[in-house]
């Protein structure tokens, strides 16, 4: 009965434009670490990821997913294979980019209202226009703020906020400057479960009013599926992708789904895989 | 809450105690030793000898005060502009450290015949003295705060399009204040021992030469009282220091310490 619903939601996903053409697309991507290239991290990955599309990539620990997120930034240079983002093949760090970490890497002195504000000190039109929209951008980085229900407190520095709210900090200075990327790297790992499940949701409204394209890497494979609109499963070093899957479960979803069971059937389709992969 | 305010008083008074204690031990033991007070003077005749003494003491002391902190600041500006260097670019660390750990194990006054001989006797050698010692903390200092920053941060910076040198003003700088100005405590003291040291081999004015003729004529209570002027002006300038510190890179101190 699961299967039927998967394979009905699966043709509907075919008719979506946004997977025409892929805004990200990683063809035959290797990465080889040190001089000798003997230690293959990648293996000749190849994915796809559709303008406003949220991809989830999970894997085994140490399997290399943070490293594909440098790649696809061009933080790192691929070994074989072409990276492309936005028709243009990546050489050197795409500008622009969104990013979050398991730790917030707020700067301790800035307040957070300026911490927010620092992606508009760097990205173009907005590092421009900084002294005349000095107030405008000012407003923007209060709205993130107030979105993820940070708005009390801007003026109060990062250290004096919980870990959850740092989370939430670093969310903001991620979309503020409306990124068409944003790559999120295990971003709620470090939380406890029940925040975690509420920046879950604060994540997808987020995603939902903004539409950005997302790769997040994590180890949760409920907050994979609660989040993604495909996830990948890589395998253990040398990491390939190994299986995919289209979640096409409807939105917002909600906690309180995640705990039904077609939701839980998918989270153990991809635990197995998983399994399969750290064998 | 009292608690707490009572130990806090304790914990301010406490220097100041041991002072006292130290002062009063002295006295005892020079009035009631036997040890010569002309080897031992006891604090009362240090305080008569600074009483005696305190123009000669306030002039040759601003004098070192001068020449120290003339010192400090070009190590101050020198260091910076080292420590961003080093820490900036890991070509200029692999080829400018290990010079700078060789420069740092010669001792100061092995240094200060050359000084000597190419400035002359006088303030000059004793700026120079108090630089070589204060430059190292600094360089050391801010060269750290630039290598520790988190990877994670840079790669926000970079995944932005920010340009090295936004790095480096944004992150780099803000990140290594807080070390720049722990180490600023540690140089200024390093100054003041420099030029003293460099005025005792060296000068016509400083509290060193005030000291070097007191001790030439006997009068060890006066060495005493220069070696307590010494003492109050480097505390002085620590405290100036460190009243710096607090201000200009306050998040360091409460990040620390939490809410």
């Amino acid at each position: 009965m699961n299967l039927r619903l998967v394979s009905a939601q699966q043709s509907v996903v075919q008719e979506r434009p946004t997977n025409a053409r892929p805004f990200i697309s990683l063809k035959n991507v290797s990465l080889a670490y040190g001089a000798d290239e003997g230690m293959l991290t990648l293996d000749r990955v190849s994915m796809g990821v559709g303008e406003g599309e949220f991809v989830a990539v999970v894997g085994p620990s140490g399997c290399g997913k943070s490293t594909l997120m440098k790649l696809v930034t061009g933080l790192l240079p691929a070994t074989s294979g072409e990276v492309i983002v936005d028709d243009n093949i990546v050489h050197r760090p795409i500008k622009g980019v969104g990013m979050a970490f398991q730790n917030a890497t707020l700067m301790p002195w800035r307040t957070t209202l300026r911490n927010v504000l620092l992606p508009l000190e760097i990205v173009q039109p907005f590092k421009r226009q900084r002294r005349r929209k000095r107030a405008e951008h000012e407003a923007r980085a209060q709205a993130m703020l107030d979105a993820v229900g940070l708005g009390p407190f801007g003026a109060k520095f990062p250290w004096q906020l919980s870990g959850g709210m740092q989370q939430r900090a670093s969310l903001c200075r991620a979309l503020v400057h409306e990124p068409k990327l944003v790559m999120l790297d295990e971003p709620f790992a470090a939380l406890d479960a029940f925040t975690r499940e509420e920046l879950w949701g604060v994540m997808q409204s987020l995603w939902l009013q903004h539409r950005f394209s997302a790769i997040l890497v994590t180890h949760d494979l409920r907050e994979a599926v609660y989040l993604a609109d495909r996830v990948f499963v890589m395998s253990k070093k040398p990491a390939r992708v190994i299986f995919e899957r289209k979640i096409e479960l409807p939105r917002p979803r909600t906690i309180e789904g995640s705990f039904e069971p077609h939701f839980i059937d998918l989270v153990h389709e991809l635990r197995g895989k998983i399994t399969e992969a750290r064998s | 809450m009292n608690a707490s305010v009572r130990e806090r008083i304790v914990r301010q008074a406490m220097p100041w105690l041991l002072s006292a204690l130290l002062l009063a031990g002295w006295q005892l033991a020079s009035m009631r030793s036997g040890i010569s007070h002309a080897i031992l003077p006891a604090p009362s005749e240090v305080w008569q000898a600074f009483v005696k003494y305190r123009s000669a003491l306030a002039e040759h002391a601003l004098h070192t005060v001068v020449t120290s902190l003339i010192g400090f600041f070009l190590a101050l500006v020198g260091g910076v502009l080292l420590g961003l260097a080093v820490g900036a670019w890991p070509i200029v660390y692999s080829g400018v450290y290990p010079l700078l750990v060789a420069f740092n194990a010669i001792p100061k006054v092995a240094l200060l015949p050359l000084f000597v001989l190419w400035c002359g006797i006088g303030a000059l050698p004793a700026i120079l003295t108090a630089f070589s010692l204060a430059v190292f903390p600094i360089v050391v200092n801010v060269a750290t705060g630039l290598a520790t920053i988190e990877p994670e941060m840079e790669d926000v910076m970079r995944a932005l399009g920010a340009r090295r040198d936004e790095i480096l003003l944004k992150v780099g700088i803000p990140r290594s204040l807080p070390y720049l100005f722990a180490s600023l405590k540690v140089a200024i003291t390093l100054a003041f021992v420099g030029s003293v040291i460099s005025e005792t081999v060296a000068s016509n004015e400083g509290i060193g030469v005030l000291m070097m003729a007191a001790s030439s004529r006997f009068e060890v209570s006066l060495v005493f009282a220069g070696i307590i002027v010494i003492a109050v002006l480097a505390i002085a300038f620590y405290g100036i220091c460190g009243l710096v510190e607090s201000r200009m890179a306050h998040w360091a101190f409460r990040a620390r310490g939490g809410q």
